[in-house]
């Protein structure tokens, strides 16, 4: 029984990793409905900017990570602006180039600047190792993770449901000209949007280094995660995004724990199976752009 | 292909000259651009006289771009510290971008190599499926290739002029089943990563320790693509072995498999690692922090190996790439290059497929490793392979060696 | 009889003049009978560029046509050379009939994933063929037995074209062997997209609701192009493991279907033409690109793409359509 709880809060944990490093994407694509493969670049990003936060600069990984945060967002408003902006309105395809092509541009660029290697990541003692609570061992680090994951769910749905720019993404996104008819700048409206999925992924690659590791690859080697996790869940939607890394993390680690010789095949097959019972997601909305 | 190019560069200058009004040139301007771009990229290679060419096969783009970087900083390591000339000729280096396990593209580079450049040696691959797909090349062209890495065993059976300079697995496998039985292991739990290598050195661990009278505790395969060990490692920990044997691919599996070792308490609950050296590689120990700490490893370099000519070899190392650490990669291609320039200056510069076989064959080399010879038979490496601790050295934590296993074959063969 | 149509109807003689091969493809094919003797020592790689080429060609198949993304197409380029290989590896060496089986597998395999994508909309299709791209994958990195996991499938030996032609190290052989391969399947596929099949086709991606006001079969149509389009990726996949002679678990990779789907979107979906020139722009930049800088080459292979996404949103055949449009209107002015 113990282990049994033990393997459900991995599995708990493990969702809350998928999470957080899917949840922008969840919002650039899902919201915006900009087909933006380039997510782990901003991971990516975010992940490079702590390390070196955290070894140059010597600021302590706490304090690194709002610092994250903001320098993503804002360094992704200039990509928006640039390269992003011309393509809202085109085909999904040529989104996919474009953001394909950013993720060329990164791999090579970080492999330039930081070297083809693993990168270092020393988080604080007292994040390091497990809890003993009834008899089960908890991870810190893995239960600060699902701390982070419930702000960031409470802020996203509180922001986008409560508030009045919340209100104002949801119109624009609905209808673009009648937002803009309603004197709603769709245009800034979408920047904001695009920083905020942007810096939530660089959060998240910042949170992920430790356990995901970091070298140039990354945005590559963890799309598919991200792209599971979103559309699974139903793009656009936050709870769906939590829902379906949560199912999906309890799935792998019990799979991987029980029958550990499928363990590379129960991720996909979940997937698979979720999107033939939920086309449109888990809590997507069936008109899904 | 090329033509492809060309045609569809002839029906651009056909169908537009360039006395088109400005308008449309305006109008045209971001496919100019494009077609520009395009047109920049056709280089012919420049053809050398008095030279020897060496082909260099490695992954530089791609998911194994780390160990195609350790493989080519290390030949321009070699390079800097014995020159580039040898018996009068220029050792010219052409290196090709595999970008992953792609055996075809790998093969086709190999016909390059050999029918475009012209190539005197062929050398590198990093992964096997590469290496394989070239033999028949090798073979039919005569070009004394060496293998710089992959580390399957069959590979050197596959052609007559392959060499191998690295390791196979079970080669490193092998002693650590030995060691862990001299030391009082009874019961160990192996845990590989589900894929070729992996099987291989699974098998070739667990038929030499059960052959001594070991017992199993249980084995496990961890998939490739695997952000959490934690069930992995928690089902290790559950069935309380003696010690693991771990095998898995230098990267960030490695990576994550130790936080998780360290995390889970298996040490605390009395839990030996015992891994081969891919785990604990030399590039990417920095990142791993203090986890592994303790832990053993088999393996045939290391960069705390002590000897004149590691010391030498690190230190020119560093100035190539003052950032990593070398490793059991980087020193496969020291070693290939060495064995490159001691043909060429016994064939006094006059390289010739077979006659370079045969100087190969039984070929005796000082590595920053210690003494390895190349088999006369199977032309694969013999070399020592080092049981080591991980210990801090000022700061930083080192594969430690305190015992050798003198002149280890392949015994995959 | 044929007088009356085309007076009857002005978009029948516009049906009649695309079915026409034109002077410009009629080029492109003698161009490419041109590479075997213009670049002897680089026929290997075009045969590659080539093979890629027809894979790129059954994925504009349902993707431009159809209208379906799918992230997974290696699945059955893979099924494909697996097919042929294991064949060739268990001692059947004959080229031809190993394409036709492979061609078939991997069209039983098209023809049951189809079933799978009825549902949902364009990520959640891309999703499912991605999934089942990356199961199949790692059922044959597990299957080390029979496919030989990642260091890939060895003895695969192919037998001579016709008991006559060996494959060489130049590469001749198979050149000249894909490209025949290719045109017969392009010549096919050519005329059913011009065949009411692929007009039908045409409108399922247009509106799926109009088509199925005026009667189209949708989903039996979809379940037919993906079935061919999955024999002509196997018969691709098989090309390659012949002229290979080797088969790399990497056939069924992610990033075979990630490189092809930029291959076709660079050379311009629904063009047939398309997947061709995509191929050999993407592979000979690479391939140019990595030769002058072997470690950082991404890094401009990513701008050419993203120049082109900013410039040439129809690909580079759309940019040369738009460039034959201008100049005949230039002419038509000076003529005027």
């Amino acid at each position: 029984m113990h282990s049994f709880l033990g393997i459900l809060f991995d599995g708990l944990a493990y969702g809350a990793l998928l999470f957080v490093i899917s949840v922008g994407l969840s919002i650039t694509l899902g919201l915006m409905g900009f087909n933006n493969l380039a997510h782990g670049v901003f991971a990516m990003a975010g992940g490079y900017l702590l390390v070196t936060l955290m070894s140059k600069a010597g600021i302590g990984f706490l304090p690194a990570l709002p610092i994250v945060f903001c320098v993503v967002a804002l360094g992704s408003l200039v990509l928006e602006r640039t390269l992003y902006r011309p393509l809202y309105k085109s085909t999904p395809l040529n989104q996919v180039l474009l953001t394909v092509g950013i993720i060329f541009i990164a791999t090579a660029g970080a492999n330039y600047i930081w070297g083809s290697g693993q990168q270092p990541v020393v988080i604080p003692g007292w994040l390091s190792g497990q809890y003993a609570v009834l008899g089960l061992d908890l991870s810190r680090y893995r239960l600060f993770l699902m701390a982070i994951v419930a702000v960031i769910t409470f802020a996203l749905v509180f922001g986008l449901e409560r508030t009045r720019f919340g209100a104002k993404i949801r119109a624009s996104v609905d209808n673009q000209r009648t937002a803009e008819a309603m004197g709603i700048r769709v245009e800034r409206v979408f920047q904001l949007t695009f920083a905020l999925g942007s810096g939530l992924a660089g959060l998240g690659g910042a949170l992920g280094v430790d356990v995901l590791g970091l070298d140039p690859n990354f945005a590559i080697k963890y799309l598919v995660y991200f792209l599971l996790v979103v559309v699974v869940g139903g793009p656009g939607s936050v709870f769906g995004t939590l829902l379906a890394a949560l199912l999906l993390g309890v799935a792998d680690i019990a799979g991987k724990y029980y029958v550990p010789q499928l363990g590379a095949f129960i991720i996909y097959a979940a997937m698979i199976i979720l999107l033939l019972l939920f086309p449109h997601g888990l809590l997507g909305r069936r008109k899904a752009k | 292909m090329e033509d492809q190019r060309q045609n569809v560069l002839k029906k651009v200058h056909g169908a537009a000259p360039l006395t088109v009004c400005s308008k449309t040139l305006h109008k045209l301007r971001g496919f100019i651009v494009v077609m520009c771009g395009l047109c920049a990229l056709a280089s012919a290679p420049a053809q050398a006289g008095d030279t020897i060419k060496v082909g260099l096969v490695l992954q530089l783009t791609g998911p194994f771009t780390d160990s195609g970087r350790q493989m080519l900083n290390a030949v321009k390591t070699y390079m800097s510290q014995h020159g580039d000339t040898v018996a009068g000729k220029k050792i010219e280096i052409v290196v090709k971008d595999v970008g992953g396990p792609a055996p075809d593209v790998a093969k086709r580079l190999c016909q390059e190599l050999v029918v475009k450049h012209n190539v005197d040696f062929i050398a590198g691959f990093g992964l096997t499926p590469d290496a394989l797909a070239c033999a028949p090349i090798a073979t039919e062209a005569k070009k004394p290739t060496i293998v710089m890495l992959a580390a399957t065993s069959i590979i050197t059976s596959k052609s007559p002029y392959y060499v191998r300079t690295s390791l196979t697995l079970p080669q490193v496998s092998e002693p650590m089943a030995q060691w862990a039985y001299k030391n009082g292991y009874r019961e160990v739990y192996t845990l590989v990563a589900d894929y070729g290598p992996g099987h291989d050195a699974e098998g070739a661990f667990q038929k030499a320790f059960v052959k001594l009278g070991g017992k199993l505790a249980g084995e496990v395969r961890v998939p490739l693509k695997n952000p959490e060990f934690g069930p992995y490692v928690q089902r290790v920990k559950d069935s309380k072995p003696q010690a693991i044997f771990a095998f898995l691919p230098t990267g960030e599996l490695p990576v994550a498999f130790m936080k998780s070792f360290k995390e889970r308490g298996l040490a605390q609950a009395g839990i030996k690692l015992l891994a081969t050296g891919d785990v604990l590689d030399d590039g990417v120990m920095d990142a791993m922090g203090d986890s592994p700490l303790g832990v053993i490893s088999t393996y045939h370099y290391s960069a705390a190996h002590e000897s004149p000519e590691n010391k030498s070899f690190l230190a020119a190392y560093k100035k190539i790439d003052p950032i990593t650490r070398p490793n059991g990669h980087a020193i496969g291609a020291y070693d290939g290059m060495a064995a490159i320039y001691a043909v060429a200056k016994q064939l006094n510069g006059n390289i010739d497929g077979d006659k370079a076989i045969q100087v190969l064959k039984g070929m005796k080399l000082n590595s920053p490793r210690g003494p390895i010879q190349i088999d006369p038979v199977t032309r694969d490496i013999v070399q020592n392979v080092y049981v080591r601790e991980a210990k801090k050295i000022g700061g930083k934590v080192y594969n430690v060696e305190f015992e050798t296993f003198h002149a280890v074959r392949d015994p995959g063969k | 009889m044929s007088d009356n149509l085309a007076k009857v109807s002005r978009h029948l003689s516009f049906l009649r003049a695309r079915e026409r091969w034109k002077p410009a493809e009629i080029v492109f094919w003698l161009a490419l009978v041109g590479v075997y003797f213009a670049f002897p020592t680089s026929l290997v790689f075009a045969s590659q560029i080539l093979i890629t080429g027809l894979f790129a060609l059954s994925l504009d198949m349902i993707l431009g046509y159809a209208g379906i993304v799918t992230l997974g197409h290696a699945a059955f380029f893979g099924i494909g050379a697996y097919a042929a290989g294991l064949m060739a590896a268990h001692g059947w060496h004959e080229p031809l009939s190993g394409l036709l089986v492979a061609g078939l597998v991997a069209g039983i395999a098209g023809y049951l994933s189809s079933f799978l994508l009825s549902r949902g909309g364009d990520l959640t299709r891309l999703m499912i063929t991605l999934g089942i791209g990356l199961l199949l994958f790692e059922v044959a990195n597990s299957a080390t037995k029979y496919t030989g996991g990642v260091d890939g499938l060895q003895g695969v030996e192919i037998g001579k074209l016709f008991g006559v032609f060996g494959f060489d190290l130049y590469g001749k052989t198979a050149y000249v062997y894909v490209l025949i391969i290719a045109f017969l399947l392009f010549a096919f596929t050519r005329s059913m997209m011009h065949s009411p099949y692929g007009l039908a086709l045409r409108s399922i991606r247009e509106n799926q609701t109009r088509a199925l006001a005026i009667g189209i079969p949708i989903s039996a149509c979809l379940t037919n192009i993906y079935t061919i389009a999955a024999a002509i990726a196997g018969i691709a996949g098989a090309l390659l493991t012949q002229t290979t002679q080797f088969v790399g678990i990497d056939v069924l990779s992610f990033q075979r279907s990630a490189d092809l789907l930029i291959m076709l979107i660079i050379g311009g979906t629904a063009t047939l033409y398309g997947g061709f020139v995509g191929a050999a722009v993407f592979l000979l930049a690479q391939d140019r690109l990595s030769n002058l800088n072997p470690q950082y080459w991404q890094f401009f292979l990513g701008i050419l793409l993203i120049v082109m996404t900013l410039y040439l949103r129809s690909g580079m055949l759309g940019g040369l359509s738009r460039l034959a449009d201008l100049f005949r209107h230039w002419r038509n002015k000076e003529r005027s």
